[in-house]
């Protein structure tokens, strides 16, 4: 693996992916993104992790993407962008993802972090889709998932000004679950996942997938989503373990079946 | 270190940085903003800066905005005064709160406009018995910024505040002490030795658990006390991870004097 992404087990069943180009703020360049997709994927594949943790550093999440790579490229250059496969390899990941976000998450970041299912962020992180003042416009999702995570004129705001949110505007509005001390930023966020990795695997897979038909289907559509989900989960044997175990007053022991 | 319009010098973990216009009290121009923003950019960069001490030169601590100046000179067009404070106040009072050592301000005499607001950014205000404390803005119709109409109610109560600031009166050092908008008076002639005798013991104590209970201090002005109490149990989990924790308590059980080192 390239120094630009660093990938640690720091718990069972968790996985750590801190990205780590400290002399670009963790701009997201093309490599950086392809080596993110290639991680998610082994992850995704690895029986034993459960759920994954994205963080970067004290001062910066991400703050971008690779502008001199973008300068090069003409607009036939960006529909053949690599970029783009990345993005929907990320995008395609199906265990919970959760960001924890220190400093700056701007642009192709904050997008980044828009990819996870739960932000963890440090009061002094700040939020923003800046594309506009380089005479662009976000392009892995920073146009849609802002819209369901924040509404429709805080997105127009973000979207149009360029102008950032501070983490406590981001936790009203809705983008962050959480906020915490700078310190405390990947703690917190392993523990969500620790907690998450300790859950009956299909029972999660199946909510997380509920959560996020809601987005794209209508509401009796994704009712019945959820329905079938709810019923495919009575025929496995974790749910008769954490039942019983409910019932016996101990702890569940859940093997993934 | 020179600078035009400050002094600027980090010695024995003291970093001490006094305002030097006295012609014109000390008041704030374009330059003399960006040389205290330079200064407090060093402090923080400084790896042996443990305590930072703010004062004056001459007869005035700070007249606030140097109206003079070309920024917002009242020329022909309508200045843009959010511009400045944007640019220039707001940075200065959030650097004064965030920086992560104690802060002292030895205000030497008339602290007036954001020079009077200055001070409560800080962390131990000190002040020369015939130092003042003027809220100067409603006399040219402007309000107190710098944090002042934050800092005052928090401090002296509502009551007190609203007149300061509506009436724009002079408030005595002594009259801040009494009311807690201040810590101490001194006699003028002892000011600045009691401040620098403050700043050599502050820069021999565990700094960055210093730093911590400033934050945690910072934090409860808009905390509840559920959010408080979870604050003081991460800021103690980091300040636990210390050596100066390790040392302190070393130093406690076989009764001899720490040695801090500040991390």
């Amino acid at each position: 693996m390239p120094q630009t992404l660093v990938l640690t087990t720091p718990m069972t069943g968790v996985r750590l992916l801190t990205l780590h180009r400290p002399e670009a703020l963790n701009a997201l360049n093309t490599a950086l993104l392809g080596d993110l997709a290639e991680a998610l994927e082994v992850a995704a594949a690895d029986p034993d992790i459960r759920a994954v943790v994205i963080t970067g550093s004290r001062k910066a999440f991400a703050a971008g993407a690779d502008i001199h790579e973008m300068a090069e490229r003409d607009m036939v250059g960006i529909l053949d962008d690599p970029r783009q496969a990345h993005w929907q390899r990320i995008g395609a990941f199906n265990k919970p993802l959760i960001a924890a976000v220190n400093g700056f998450c701007l642009g192709a970041g904050c997008e980044l972090a828009m990819h996870a299912d739960v932000i963890i962020a440090a009061e002094d992180a700040r939020f923003g889709q800046p594309e506009i003042n380089l005479g662009i416009m976000p392009g892995a999702g920073g146009t849609q998932r802002l819209l369901h995570a924040v509404g429709k004129s805080l997105a127009m705001q973000m979207v149009l000004t360029g102008l950032p949110i501070d983490a406590r505007h981001a936790r009203r509005a809705g983008l962050v679950s959480e906020l915490t001390q700078p310190e405390f930023t990947v703690d917190r966020a392993l523990e969500i996942a620790r907690v998450i990795a300790s859950k009956a695997p299909l029972a999660v897979r199946l909510a997380r997938e509920a959560v996020l038909k809601a987005q794209d289907l209508d509401l009796a559509s994704g009712l019945r989503f959820e329905r079938h989900a709810f019923t495919l989960l009575a025929g496995t044997a974790d749910r008769n373990e954490g039942i019983q175990a409910f019932q016996a007053k101990r702890a569940p022991a859940f093997t993934g079946r | 270190m020179d600078f035009e319009h400050i002094l600027f010098s980090i010695e024995d973990g003291v970093a001490f940085l006094s305002l030097n216009r006295p012609e014109q009290l000390n008041s704030f121009n374009t330059a003399m903003h960006l040389q205290v923003r330079e200064a407090l950019k060093q402090v923080r960069q400084s790896s042996t800066a443990r305590v930072l001490l703010l004062t004056g030169e001459g007869r005035g601590f700070c007249a606030g905005q140097d109206l003079s100046d070309r920024n917002v000179a009242p020329g022909s067009a309508m200045p843009d005064l959010g511009e400045s404070i944007d640019t220039f106040y707001n940075p200065l009072i959030r650097s004064l709160r965030d920086l992560p050592l104690p802060v002292i301000c030895a205000v030497n005499g008339v602290a007036a406009g954001a020079g009077a607001n200055i001070p409560l950014a800080c962390d131990l205000v000190l002040a020369a018995r015939s130092a003042s404390f003027i809220q100067a803005f409603c006399k040219i119709g402007l309000v107190p910024d710098s944090g002042g109409s934050w800092h005052l109610p928090r401090l002296v109560g509502m009551a007190r505040a609203k007149a300061l600031a509506l009436l724009g009166n002079k408030l005595s050092a002594e009259q801040a002490e009494q009311w807690g908008l201040i810590y101490q008076v001194h006699d003028d002639a002892d000011l600045r030795d009691e401040a620098l005798k403050l700043a050599r013991h502050l820069a021999t104590q565990p700094t960055y658990g210093l730093a911590l209970i400033k934050r945690a201090l910072n934090a409860s002005a808009h905390n509840s006390l559920d959010a408080q109490l979870e604050l003081e149990r991460d800021l103690q989990r980091l300040a636990g991870r210390s050596e100066d924790y390790r040392e302190g308590v070393s130093a406690f059980i076989n009764k001899r004097t720490a040695t801090f080192k500040g991390r």
